[in-house]
């Protein structure tokens, strides 16, 4: 049953991921990361993780994607101009590139990693258990990363303001 | 149960893509979108290592990651926005300014 699950997701996973990087309408793009998003939500759920899998969908799927959509809506983008001319060298190097980095990479995490996952703990993945971490032994790099988001959100105000002559 | 190998496989190939995407889009919003989709990557084999140690810290890992990729997405499309302000395009073969 998770397998099939799994396969699903991971069908789904791609398949998005390719028309995200393909496709040259900006909001079909979008909508294609947005189905990335909650697929991973999805691979989440089935990897026991529930909490992050219900932050997955309420951050990614809800807030970032609406900012991008909007951002989309804002500067009225149609369609991708042409490829420029000089960047087609760039565009047939990268899929090989990457595609060498994807062997590496899945090659020593199929050597390095146990084939099969031990039994999980009855408190993994549980608000709760999540919720007593950060606020004990993550509290600091919790407080740390709170002052992030407001340093982001004041310069992605001010950047994004319209100058007043 | 699934083989946790495939997992990390499938993260490696959604990084892979994600590369891709930043080095062959021109428009400053979809490479935005693709580093998402290799943050997601990332995040896709701390859970899997979670999983394989069965601790909380690296689901707090993603945690942060995911804070991070907020705060990216709104500073990065506040730049974008102010480029198009400036610019009137979001390609960045266009944007040169800090090019030699």
């Amino acid at each position: 049953m998770t397998l099939i699950a799994f396969f699903v997701l991971a069908l789904l996973l791609i398949a998005s991921a390719l028309v995200v990087i393909t496709h040259r309408n900006p909001v079909t793009a979008a909508v294609a990361l947005a189905f990335n998003l909650v697929a991973i939500s999805g691979l989440y759920m089935v990897l026991d993780a529930q909490f992050i899998g219900l932050l997955q969908v309420i951050i990614y799927a809800g807030a970032i994607m609406v900012l991008i959509l909007f951002v989309i809506m804002l500067l009225n983008l149609r369609e991708e101009v042409k490829a420029h001319p000089a960047g087609t060298f760039q565009r047939i190097l990268a899929p090989i590139a990457s595609l060498l980095f994807a062997i590496v990479i899945g090659r020593a995490f199929w050597l390095s990693a146990p084939s099969s996952f031990p039994e999980s703990a009855k408190d993994f993945g549980t608000a709760a258990s999540l919720g007593k971490e950060l606020f004990t032994r993550f509290y600091y790099p919790f407080e740390a990363i709170s002052l992030l988001l407001i340093v982001a959100m004041i310069g992605a105000v001010l950047l994004a303001k319209r100058k007043v002559s | 149960m699934i083989d946790p190998r495939l997992v990390l496989v499938l993260s490696a190939v959604l990084l892979a893509l994600g590369v891709v995407g930043v080095l062959t889009s021109s428009s400053a919003i979809s490479i935005l979108m693709c580093v998402e989709l290799m943050l997601n990557a990332g995040n896709l084999a701390l859970i899997t290592f979670a999983r394989i140690r069965g601790g909380p810290e690296a689901q707090i890992y993603v945690f942060f990651v995911m804070t991070l990729a907020a705060a990216e997405a709104a500073a990065g499309l506040a730049i974008v926005i102010a480029l198009f302000r400036l610019r009137g395009t979001t390609d960045v073969d266009e944007i040169n300014l800090l090019k030699w």
